[in-house]
């Protein structure tokens, strides 16, 4: 097989697909977030009809209609990717993930999508009402898009309810066993509570900026701050608690991951050490320069100082995953999940002691913290699916031979082509999304006085983008 | 036969290519008319005329994939490595034109502004032209072995294929001026008529020469239209086509009624795409594999079949509602506060 600048083919397509479906996700767990936080801004508008929170809907909806549609185009690549990048895999497996990757467009991308121009052009056009069910449309396709994809993956990590066809296909036996496989009620949660976690930080670090820059007398900023502030205290311990039990099931189903996220080369019959750092070093099979604590590992993952857990020595050595990679990502999202959770536990401190607005060492952290979620939702999906490896069905099919019968070059070229679009494209997304973001959410003064009244006007030309809900408020 | 479910299958796959084919192309057709309109205020004008429609619009595209993958695995497995770079292209160019839905209206500058306008024509026309050529290949034949593809790198890329190519982006354009028609009013409507109706007689040229010379791509082809009785199955299809492609000029012509001109439009595109189907009819993948030999096992069909049953007509439903509240003509006047 020949290369393209030294990588094969299979190692192409395996950088390609991760860097496509990295890019894509910062997306979805982003908007799965804020069509969330928007639906609720607009319900807690129509009831209160408190002016705040039309604001902040309105400066929000900006925001996600860019973030939505960078989502929109990252995943129709995705969408092909598998078969350009894993036809074998699909061709095999595509009985099974196919559908339910065709339940996800029937019952989520088209409820979204048909949403949306209502989401955000119609309010004036089909009322309030609708308008809020158009809104809620949206998030609950949103998640509805997350359980499927998640069921997909989940089934790949811990397959079942399948037999295996004489032409090499894995046929569907029993969709229940298929959709609800072992590891999907975990992953579902866990990445569920990311969205709302990575979605509220990035809102209390926006929150936060206006603080520092002295905005405190802005209801928008404060309302926005002290919402997100709730999220991340509720959500952060809650979301360690998930986490916890996600790596009890994958101890059940793929000790090998583990293994390799605890670096433990060799097993421990009777209590296995917590690694809080070290140099893994697969070639030696051993992590060099380690700081740990005796049998803490084994309290964790079994319950019991004594409990015994497998190492990597279990298998052989080309059945291991990347040892490294695992090892250091999975340290990075816990290491950011406790963090999150110091952010939160510090808010209610400071709600308790009355400062909340005042605290300015907790706004910078906020606004430091502010991208964290996306880097956390990153690792941990390196965690996953790097730890996954050799496999791509876990136990059944290697991902080195699931590829597709392409050249190196035509990988190679398609790969620098992708990273190079998304750099510049996302890269001028995300520059206008931080220039939004550092306006604060003024009041539309006269304007809205009088409700949903004034609207109408603007509302007229609601079809001609600048209208309604995104453009007036520049 | 039609309890056979992978006709079915067949047969619900073909419908939302064909969905997303009318919809999606008078959205790219409105793209690729951008150079036609350099003033900004009739870009922002022809810009949102489908922006509060175009995810969905494009979302066919997603099921024609995910269905594709699902109900006829094999063909998924074979064609997207067949035509790995105009779909890599394709990828992207939407991705450039979807993202200028939205960046256009953040750009601070003149000059970037002019960039996602360029974002928008090109990402919509490379698209048109990918879509156009990857249906050229997929009817010139595709060379398979065992269960994957087996043909070269740039086995694509042929004088038919650009034919098909430059056919579709055309035809794109003119849905696009007709849509228009249907949405705008004033001096850009007559403006868009007058396009429309050269539009129209180069995609006539266009069907014609693709027409004559799919018969000798393959000798099945040939056979099937030029021989007795399938002719008598195949032959309607051009006669009507004739009729409409009349009536279409004619209410281009004629004043009111602004939504005939889509409509024929569409039908004239319902036409092709049925005589396509004719063409290569069996088979998913002509030469050699059939929808028989590319389809999932019954249990995928039938979990499947629920979901589409269920949920196509509400999915249609709501998109209808969509298209509905922003009915009517669009106002020039109100495009840019
Ligand atoms: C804001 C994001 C975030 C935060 C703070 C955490 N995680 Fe996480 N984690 C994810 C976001 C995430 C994720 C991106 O959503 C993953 C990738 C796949 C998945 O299901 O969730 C994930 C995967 C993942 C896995 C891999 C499971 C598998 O592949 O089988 C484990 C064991 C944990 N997480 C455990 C934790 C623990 C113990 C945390 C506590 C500190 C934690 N996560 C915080
Ligand atoms: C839930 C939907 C997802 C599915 C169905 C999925 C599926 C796959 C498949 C088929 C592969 C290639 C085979 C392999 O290398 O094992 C892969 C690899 C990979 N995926 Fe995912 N993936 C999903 C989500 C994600 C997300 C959100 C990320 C974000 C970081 C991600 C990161 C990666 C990486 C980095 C690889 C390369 C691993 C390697 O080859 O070493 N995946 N995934
Ligand atoms: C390899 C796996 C994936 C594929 C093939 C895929 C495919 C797609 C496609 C085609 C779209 C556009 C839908 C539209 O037209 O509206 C999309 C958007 C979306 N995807 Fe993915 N996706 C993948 C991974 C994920 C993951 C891991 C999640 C969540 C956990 C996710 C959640 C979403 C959501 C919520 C949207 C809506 C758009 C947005 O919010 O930005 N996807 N995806």
């Amino acid at each position: 097989m020949q290369d393209f600048l030294g990588l094969d083919a299979v190692t192409l397509a395996r950088i390609q697909f991760g860097f496509t479906v990295s890019f894509h996700f910062i997306f979805p767990s982003f908007t799965i977030g804020l069509a969330s936080y928007l639906a609720v801004l607009n319900a807690l508008w129509l009831k209160t009809r408190d002016e705040t929170y039309l604001r902040l809907f309105r400066y929000w909806v900006k925001i996600f209609a860019i973030v939505f549609a960078m989502g929109v185009v990252s995943g129709i690549v995705m969408s092909y990717q598998f078969g350009t990048n894993w036809s074998v895999f699909s061709d095999k497996a595509g009985p099974v993930i196919g559908p339910l990757m065709a339940y996800e467009v029937l019952t989520a991308f088209f409820l979204e999508a048909g949403f949306l121009g209502i989401m955000l052009f119609g309010r004036s056009k089909v009322g309030e009402g609708l308008h809020m069910f158009a809104t809620a449309m949206v998030a609950v396709g949103t998640a509805i898009s997350a359980t499927w994809i998640l069921s997909v993956n989940s089934w790949m990590q811990t397959p079942q309810g399948f037999t295996i066809g004489e032409n090499g296909q894995y046929l569907p036996a029993d969709w229940m066993q298929i959709i609800f496989n072992p590891s999907f009620p975990y992953r579902l949660a866990h990445a569920l509570t990311a969205s709302y976690l990575t979605t509220a930080l990035v809102v209390g670090g926006v929150g936060a900026w206006h603080l520092l820059r002295g905005r405190s007398r802005n209801t928008g900023v404060r309302v926005m701050f002290s919402m997100a502030m709730w999220m991340a205290a509720v959500v952060a311990p809650l979301q360690i608690f998930i986490g916890d039990q996600h790596g009890l099931n994958t101890l059940e189903h793929q000790p090998m991951k583990v293994a390799a996220m605890e670096g433990h080369f060799e097993s421990h019959p009777d209590g296995a050490p917590l690694i809080l750092f070290g140099l893994p070093d697969q070639d030696a099979q051993t992590v060099r320069y380690k700081i740990e604590v005796p049998k803490l590992s084994s309290l964790i993952l079994t319950h019991s100082w004594d409990g015994a857990l497998s190492g990597l020595d279990a298998v052989p050595r080309d059945q291991q995953p990347p040892v490294a990679i695992v090892f250091w990502s999975f340290r990075i999202m816990v290491g950011l999940g406790f963090l999150m959770m110091g952010v939160g536990l510090w808010s209610l401190w400071a709600r308790w002691r009355g400062t909340l607005y005042d605290a300015r060492w907790l706004h910078r952290l906020a606004v430091v913290m502010g991208p964290s979620g996306f880097v956390a939702v990153i690792a941990g999906w390196i965690t996953t699916e790097v730890g996954r490896q050799p496999w791509v069905i876990y136990g059944h099919l290697a991902t080195a031979d699931s590829h597709s019968p392409l050249d190196a070059a035509a990988v190679g070229t398609s790969l620098i082509a992708f990273v190079v679009v998304y750099f510049l494209l996302f890269g001028s997304g995300v520059a206008y999304i931080l220039r939004l973001m550092s306006k604060p959410p003024e009041p539309r003064e006269a304007r809205l006085k009088d409700g949903a009244g004034p609207m109408h006007a603007a509302g007229l030309g609601a079809v001609h983008g600048e209208s309604s809900e995104r453009g007036t408020a520049q | 036969m039609l309890t056979d479910l992978t006709v079915i299958w067949a047969l619900l796959l073909a419908l939302s290519v064909f969905i997303y084919v009318v919809l999606d192309g008078f959205d790219l057709g409105i793209g690729i008319l951008y150079p036609l309109f350099p003033k900004k205020k009739d870009r922002d004008l022809l810009m949102n005329a489908v922006a509060p429609v175009w995810d969905g619009n494009e979302t066919w595209l997603v099921l024609g994939g995910g269905g594709l993958m699902a109900a006829f695995p094999l063909a998924y497995a074979v064609l997207l490595p067949a035509l790995y770079p105009p779909i890599i292209i394709m990828l992207l160019a939407l991705v450039f034109r979807g993202v200028a839905f939205e960046f256009r209206w953040r750009a601070s500058s003149a000059f970037t502004r002019r960039a996602w306008d360029a974002s928008f024509f090109w990402g919509s026309l490379l698209a048109a032209l990918m879509q156009g050529i990857t249906l050229g290949a997929l009817l010139q034949g595709i060379r398979v072995e065992g269960r994957a593809y087996a043909g070269g790198w740039w086995d694509w890329l042929t004088p038919f294929t650009l034919l098909t190519g430059v056919a579709v982006a055309c035809g794109y354009a003119l849905l696009g001026t007709c849509y228009l028609n249907w949405k705008i009013e004033g001096d850009i409507q007559t403006r868009v008529r007058h396009l429309a109706r050269r539009l129209g007689v180069a995609t006539m040229a266009f069907i014609v020469a693709v027409s004559l010379a799919t018969p000798f791509l393959a000798g099945e082809y040939y056979l099937r239209w030029f021989t007795w009785p399938s002719m008598l199955v195949a032959a309607p299809v051009p006669i009507l086509l004739g009729l409409i492609a009349l009536g279409f000029a004619r209410s281009l012509f004629a004043q009111g009624r602004d939504w005939l001109p889509f409509l024929l439009a569409l039908a004239m595109f319902a036409l092709c795409f049925l005589g396509l189907g004719l063409s290569i009819w069996p088979n998913v993948i002509p030469p050699s594999i059939t929808i028989w030999d590319a389809a999932s096992p019954h249990s995928s069909q039938v979990f499947m079949l629920w979901g589409a049953g269920i949920m196509l007509p509400i999915i249609l439903g709501y998109t209808a509602y969509a298209y509905y509240v922003f009915r009517g003509k669009l106002d020039p006047e109100e495009g840019y506060h």
